[in-house]
């Protein structure tokens, strides 16, 4: 039977169904005047140990250091000795010639997949540098940074990337999904935000056994939107784990922009607050901002005052990842107008301005930097390539479902392995 | 055949005493925080109440608000920090609270804590123990009765165990927590308290008096992957796990048959050697379990003896199952696998 409301002529005004658009497409003209941006130096830093309530001004704001003038400014600067900054520095551009030639080496064919950070690098190894080296990382897949930031060698990152018989996770994860127990580097997956809850309960371990290290996980904004985010939230504030949540605002999950995680309507780091979580909103570009905010919630998280968020309001320069085409979706001119600049630009143009730097020097380290990679993917490729039959041995592939094979899976492989001899009669016996 | 324990493993564990299997499981979760500093427990209303089912009763007194603990309504909170401390090196045991609701925590244990190892090739692992009631006859309804049992087995990477007796639930959680891989242990309820012979109409059962409900009060372990072999017999083999492996004696023993009831114990990893052994000897075989039957449990068993054992059989293999509708309430009774559908497939079987 037909409601009353079906009836032509009744008052109620018809509902509306809200569906986001970011403000620019393919071939529009980009105004980044919509966004805010407060002087470097202007927000206030509340202490590591304060209520979480009285960083919540915080969520709505932007943690800013690097000036117009690129010198530092305010009480969030960290006061980072010039070799710290350089190190910084040369870590960031290390990233970016990795992601350089990695791209590259995709695109001849050397391996299926890659994944650039351009333009988020701050975010990874300014935090890694506030963080102490054993202190667990629980990373999405746009955190390269961290691994170099730890001193990964190139190589043994280029043999994941390649799958080849070298790569220590046995060719099994896609190119990028790095693990090194050794760097307190977890294991990275392909399904999203599931890192939320294991770092905070690595870091419910380590408060229960009395332990020191704490955990820091990062996560794109898309992913907010994941059951994951609220639960480990939820049991972050629950027990007060000793946790940094990383919410990478890159503005972009692939082609879907952050208003379809909820940006329109709020900050990502206003989403501490509703939990009773301390949140920070911090200008992702800026590599002295990133690393006193990670810095504020490292010293909280260790001294009991318990987990932090902090969005790193920051810009995706380049695809999602090899498979995609920004093109197609989003103006041409976004990443060149993101009026908070670049992070390895910003950084280096204050190291020269407090006399620390010079341009020949960054010209001369780029060009080291390219050498270095260079090296290493040749060296990598002495492994092998993806796809060119230097991969690990067959039986490996029925290693570690359990830690002893069962009898089902000896069986498969005896399978396996009689399948293998006759496609490929021709290759030798692994 | 796989049997159970050896002597001097059973004299090491001290003093038996009767205990049904909510006692049984609460001295193995006891026994293994007594020995294990990172052995922890979680999960809703299992740190001061004790849990719902009291599996856990007294064990928050008895060693501390950091060991075992409340935890939000958040299955995949609970699962994933889990899985986050197990990398950290602990043993967690998180208990969801009914099977019914472990579906949130799905992707946690499907996609992380079951291939966690596998992905960083051995670097990190996941050894915890998911505990969780299971199974129907409580009059639970369609959302406290299920057995999803199936889901877990076809994941590469996790471990299914069902006890059916006080003695096997301690033995086999024990070996649960000190396993190294992830693994799920289905409690069936309606035997929590007394085996239960089908007969609904009839008084409940104790597990008073029973050789299986004496209980070691020490540390002891059942291997996983052995099943145990119920009664012997020559006319059918009937493979169960679960409350079903009582109702299912019960009707051998009422109809007089001689069966060979196997209990299963484990589904992954499964005693193959021990369902292949008993098939060969008895010709016929009878899969009984409370899952719903399409793509159950009961299908692979099915299909492992038809292609092991198909010259051996002298009758198809039979299924008797739940029916493949959600659980319903108030007609409980007319969905539980009960004596009337084994006892039909028992003579179907026989008369081959």
């Amino acid at each position: 039977m037909a409601s009353a409301n079906d009836a032509k002529g009744h008052n109620r005004p018809p509902l509306r169904l809200h569906v986001p658009e970011p403000f620019y497409r393919p071939g529009d003209a980009v105004d980044f005047s919509h966004v805010t941006i407060p002087p470097a130096g202007a927000q206030p830093r509340p202490d590591e140990a304060c209520p979480a309530r009285d960083t919540y001004p915080l969520c709505d704001d932007l943690i800013r250091v690097l000036g117009e003038d690129n010198q530092a400014h305010g009480p969030w600067d960290p006061r980072l000795a010039p070799e710290t900054l350089r190190q910084m520095l040369r870590e960031m551009a290390l990233v970016r010639a990795f992601d350089n030639r990695m791209y590259r080496a995709q695109r001849q064919g050397k391996t299926s997949f890659y994944m650039k950070c351009t333009g988020e690098e701050a975010t990874s190894v300014c935090a890694t540098h506030a963080l102490d080296a054993d202190d667990m990382i629980f990373p999405s897949y746009r955190q390269q940074g961290c691994l170099i930031a730890r001193g990964y060698r190139l190589t043994e990152m280029i043999n994941q990337i390649y799958s080849n018989r070298a790569d220590k996770l046995k060719g099994r994860q896609l190119p990028i999904m790095y693990c090194s127990k050794r760097l307190n580097f977890f294991s990275i997956s392909g399904n999203l935000a599931t890192q939320l809850p294991q770092a905070t309960g690595f870091a419910m371990a380590s408060a229960s056994k009395g332990d020191s290290r704490i955990a820091a996980t990062w996560v794109g904004e898309g992913s907010t939107a994941e059951g994951d985010f609220h639960s480990a939230l939820t049991f972050a504030t629950v027990y007060n784990a000793p946790v940094i949540f990383n919410v990478i605002n890159n503005q972009w999950a692939i082609s879907s922009f952050s208003g379809f995680a909820g940006a329109e309507r709020a900050n990502f780091a206003a989403r501490a607050i509703g939990y009773g979580v301390a949140g920070l909103r911090v200008d992702g570009n800026d590599p002295l901002a990133v690393y006193a905010a990670e810095r504020w919630a490292a010293d909280r998280a260790r001294s009991n005052g318990g987990p932090t968020l902090i969005e790193h309001f920051t810009y995706r320069a380049e695809g999602h990842s090899t498979s995609d085409d920004p093109s197609a979706y989003r103006s041409a001119d976004e990443g060149s107008e993101w009026p908070l600049g670049d992070p390895v630009n910003r950084l280096k143009n204050h190291l020269i301005a407090i006399g620390e730097w010079s341009e020949a020097q960054q010209d001369a380290q780029d060009a080291e930097l390219d050498t270095m990679v260079k090296e290493a993917q040749k060296e990598a490729e002495k492994n092998g390539i993806l796809g060119h039959g230097l991969h690990h041995p067959f039986a490996t592939m029925f290693e570690d479902v359990f830690e002893e094979l069962p009898w089902h899976l000896k069986e498969q492989s005896e399978q396996a392995i009689r399948e293998r001899q006759i496609k490929w009669p021709e290759d030798p016996a692994e | 055949m796989s049997d159970v324990i050896t002597q001097t493993q059973t004299e090491a564990a001290g003093e038996t005493r009767h205990m049904n299997m909510i006692e049984a499981i609460n001295s193995a979760l006891d026994v293994m925080l007594t020995r294990d500093p990172d052995v922890i427990l979680l999960g809703e209303d299992i740190g001061y109440f004790g849990g719902v089912f009291r599996c856990t009763a007294g064990l928050q007194e008895k060693h501390g608000k950091t060991r075992v603990f409340d935890t939000p309504i958040s299955e995949c909170g609970i699962i994933g920090v889990a899985v986050g401390m197990g990398a950290y090196g602990l043993r967690p045991v998180p208990e969801i609270q009914f099977a019914d609701y472990i579906y949130p925590g799905l992707d946690q244990l499907i996609s992380e804590a079951a291939r966690l190892r596998y992905r960083s090739a051995a670097e990190f692992i996941a050894p915890m123990t998911v505990r969780s009631p299971f199974g129907g006859g409580i009059f639970g309804g369609q959302t406290h009765s299920q057995s999803p049992e199936a889901i877990f087995t076809h994941v590469s990477g996790l471990k299914t165990v069902v006890p059916a007796t006080p003695y096997d639930a301690k033995g086999l959680l024990i070996s649960c927590i000190e396993d190294n891989d992830p693994v799920i242990f289905f409690e069936p309820k309606r035997i929590y308290n007394g085996p239960f012979d089908g007969y609904y109409d009839k008084p409940a059962k104790s597990w008073k008096g029973r050789d299986d409900a004496q209980v070691p009060d020490g540390y002891y372990k059942i291997p996983l992957g052995k099943a145990r072999m119920v009664t012997d017999g020559d006319a059918l083999t009937i493979l169960a796990y679960g409350t079903m492996v009582h109702v299912a004696q019960a009707v051998c023993e009422a109809k007089g048959v001689d069966a060979q009831i196997l209990d299963l114990r484990t589904l992954v990893p499964l005693d193959i050697e021990a369902i292949e052994a008993s098939v060969r000897h008895t010709g016929r075989c009878l899969i009984v379990h409370e899952a719903t039957r399409t793509s159950g449990f009961g299908a692979e068993l099915s299909a492992l003896v038809t292609e092991r054992c198909f010259y051996h059989l002298e009758a198809p293999v039979e299924r008797v199952t739940g029916f493949d509708t959600p659980y319903p309430h108030s007609l409980e009774w007319a969905y539980f696998p009960g004596p009337v559908r084994i006892g039909e497939a028992i003579d179907k079987i026989l008369q081959d």
